[in-house]
């Protein structure tokens, strides 16, 4: 038995012992997931608490960052096992949170002793929820035309101006933002900023989406003062960090367009709604056609993933290859949706009823759309791959 | 295991690449063409491959062979789907192997496979589309066996020194079980082979058997339980030929993305075109996603795993996919130039094709998952 051998065994048996039975369902929806923060609220679900707390006990939450840091220290090897371990026991993710897949790999590179030793705990215990302060109203696609501005004062920084399309920003406690400290250069005048949301002059008001759901906010900064030792990189040189933080961002969106551990609810519902016919197929012909293409595309990019993981973790992925992840990730997962809508009929129409879950189905379908927007349009990963790793002209 | 090759394969991939792409480059399948070769594919080349040990590639080292995997079976392949080379490798050292391996047979086939002498072709297909259902007929006659009944689509079936037949030795042909695998020798009495130019310039033979008399001893693996050694030959055949068609995509790919980096028009290089960029870049994901399929497919394959079946009907599925879109993009971004027969993006178009078709299309597999998850 090889030490890995040995991680395994342990690792399952840790995990059957210790994840509460209610943490190895699937996800009903949005609201299953735990996203920690001082506004966390576990009234109506305690096991959420109890699941978290006791991974990050282990350093789980985080397996592959350092023990130092709240980390597993895990190898790479040993953290692709722990993955298919949870996978094969079906364990939910136990701390959705930016500060672990978007602002932790950032600190990590760029953030001082201090910064790291200050912020990493706290994430990956979930005490703090973080937020992205990246896109303003002028400021989309093009990112680096941002214009939230920080006015050096003393020891601090004053902040003012607007954020929009930021993540649950009326959720969380802190905020890593993007702010304009130079006019002299569009990208090389960009520093990174970490915040309390609790500091006077930040405000938010939540926008109102198709899906009936508010996940995202415009975020308001008036007079907002922050501390200089909150910098992460140089002044002026928040463009790098900004730009490490996307490649992991999008790794994070790309994910999204994997199939759910466990069971296939696509398929399942498919056979609820259509049924099968005598021989056992769907009995909607072209419908099982197009599920069944997409089920070798879902599956195959369930390889990639994996691939790209791993060639991640041993330093061997083209540093542009997150965009292809992000844009093939995303547009795998409205397919799904289309296929979930298509495949419940009028019952995924229903919007607010109980069956419905209120109307999870939509609301979901509507959600993907999203997908292919945030995080850099498809369009724009596909701009960098062709640049970047085609290297096509300009 | 890490979804990357290890040091020793990327050794293996980079003696690969420069072996066939001087070897058999796209110009030998060209000249082979042109000189309308009855053969179609070079022995001396076949005798090449030998002597860098590729043939024994999945031959195990007790019988002589390398003793590796799928793994680096592919990774030949791909080399020789990028350079379009003829050649019986997917036929002899891939499936043929993989029928044979462990069996009474072995000792009789191995030796030459491995030497460069003898080629193996795979008399499966009876329909123009390949299916589960084996109709032809082996009776017992004597010692052995009759084989009655015809083949299509068996590449080099009108040179090879050995056919692998699935026949029915009982129950009718939608059934499972009741399938056995035969090794035939090529001077078989009463087997006609009709070689058949196929578009992408190789030779596939019709085959007619017409009450060929085998020895007892020719049966590969248990009589009616063939099925077993049929699906570890289909299991190696179509994970080798999605390898073989990330070679041809791939291929395809760069010479496409070459092309617009040096095409001008309207006074520019038409690669800055964000059009044809976008198409690239989808081209580059697709093709990602389906090389990340086949590598899965080969690691299960090679550690024996229960999900190795589902893996390789993705990869097949998906590498069929992405190298259509390959050969397709490629001839539409080259224009007119892509049409013509000058120009070789054309042969990928030709042999992606035929691999796609290859032990079951992305059609075929992608009804095999559904009806394996229940639908």
């Amino acid at each position: 038995m090889t030490d890995l051998d040995t991680f395994r065994a342990e690792a399952r048996a840790w995990l059957e012992a210790n994840v509460p039975a209610s943490m190895r369902q699937p996800m009903r929806g949005e609201g299953d997931a735990n996203w920690g923060g001082r506004k966390a609220d576990y009234s109506k679900n305690p096991d959420q608490k109890l699941y978290m707390d006791r991974m990050a006990g282990r350093g789980w939450t985080v397996p592959d960052w350092p023990k130092q840091y709240g980390g597993g220290g895990l190898s790479a090897a040993e953290a692709k096992i722990l993955r298919e371990e949870m996978a094969a026991l079906k364990c939910r993710n136990p701390l959705n949170s930016f500060g672990i897949s978007m602002l932790g790999p950032a600190l990590l590179k760029y953030g001082t002793e201090e910064q790291k030793l200050e912020h990493l705990p706290k994430i990956a215990r979930g005490e703090i929820r973080w937020c992205q302060g990246y896109s303003e109203p002028n400021a989309g696609s093009d990112l680096a035309g941002l214009a939230t501005s920080a006015i050096s004062d003393g020891d601090d920084y004053i902040v003012n101006g607007q954020k929009v399309w930021t993540s649950y920003a009326d959720k969380a406690d802190w905020i890593f933002c993007l702010v304009r400290t130079s006019k002299e250069s569009k990208q090389g005048g960009i520093s990174f900023l970490l915040f309390d949301m609790d500091s006077p002059g930040v405000s938010t008001k939540p926008i109102l989406l198709i899906s009936g759901y508010s996940p995202f906010c415009e975020t308001f900064f008036d007079n907002v003062r922050v501390p200089k030792k909150n910098r992460i990189h140089d002044e002026n040189k928040g463009w790098d960090v900004a730009k490490y933080l996307l490649g992991h961002e999008r790794e994070m969106i790309s994910g999204m367009g994997l199939a759910s551990p466990g069971g296939n609810p696509l398929i399942e519902g498919a056979i609820a709604t259509i049924g099968l016919d005598a021989q056992g197929r769907l009995a909607d012909p072209i419908l099982r056609a197009q599920l069944a293409l997409f089920e070798v595309r879902s599956k195959a990019f369930s390889a990639m993933s994996e691939r790209f993981i791993d060639q991640l973790k041993a330093g061997q992925a083209h540093p542009a290859q997150p965009s292809m992840m992000k844009y093939y990730g995303t547009e795998l997962n409205k397919d799904r949706h289309e296929l979930i809508m298509a495949s419940g009929g009028s019952d995924t129409l229903e919007w607010e009823s109980e069956r419905s879950n209120g109307g999870a189905k939509p609301r979901a379908w509507l959600r993907t759309k999203a997908n292919s927007i945030e995080g850099g349009t498809s369009e724009v990963q596909l701009n960098i791959v062709a640049k970047r790793i085609l290297e096509l002209p300009a | 295991m890490p979804l990357y090759l290890n040091d020793e394969q990327t050794m293996l991939r980079e003696s690969a690449q420069q072996f066939v792409a001087e070897a058999a480059p796209v110009s030998h399948m060209r000249a082979l063409r042109d000189a309308n070769d009855a053969t179609g594919f070079s022995r001396d080349l076949w005798k090449q491959f030998a002597e860098m040990g590729f043939t024994g590639i999945l031959i195990p080292e007790a019988d002589g062979g390398l003793g590796l995997g799928h793994v680096e079976a592919g990774v030949v392949l791909e080399e020789i789907g990028r350079n379009l080379s003829p050649s019986p490798f997917l036929t002899t050292a891939v499936a043929a192997v993989a029928a044979l391996n462990g069996t009474a047979q072995r000792e009789r086939w191995f030796p030459g496979i491995l030497s460069g002498e003898t080629v193996a072709a795979l008399a499966i297909d009876e329909r123009a589309k390949h299916g589960d259902a084996i109709g032809m007929k082996a009776e017992r006659s004597g010692n052995g066996f009759k084989l009655t009944g015809t083949k299509q689509f068996v590449a080099h079936g009108h040179v090879a020194d050995l056919l692998i037949v699935a026949a029915r030795t009982a129950g009718s042909p939608e059934d499972s079980d009741g399938v056995t695998l035969f090794a035939v020798p090529k001077d078989a009495a009463n087997l006609t082979a009709d070689p058949q130019r196929l578009a992408d310039a190789s030779l596939a033979a019709r085959m007619t058997f017409d009450g060929v008399e085998v020895d007892a001893d020719a049966v590969i693996g248990e009589v009616d339980g063939g099925r077993t050694v049929l699906n570890a030959l289909l299991g190696a055949g179509r994970t080798g030929a999605a390898a073989e068609m990330l070679g041809v995509g791939g291929g395809a790919m760069d010479m496409t993305v070459q092309y617009l980096k040096e095409r001008k028009q309207f006074g520019v290089l038409i690669g800055s075109f964000q059009a044809l960029q976008h198409r690239a870049a989808h081209l580059y994901s697709e093709l990602e996603v389906a090389r990340a399929a086949v590598l899965k497919a080969q690691q299960l394959l090679d550690a024996g795993d229960a999900r190795a079946d589902e893996a390789v009907s993705v990869a097949k599925a998906m590498a069929g996919m992405a190298s259509t879109l390959a050969v397709q993009e490629g001839v539409q971004m080259h224009g007119g130039i892509g049409m013509t027969d000058e120009y070789d993006i054309g042969f990928y178009m030709k042999r992606g094709r035929v691999l796609a078709e290859l032990f079951g299309d992305t059609n075929y597999h992608a009804d095999a998952l559904a009806r394996a998850a229940g639908y």
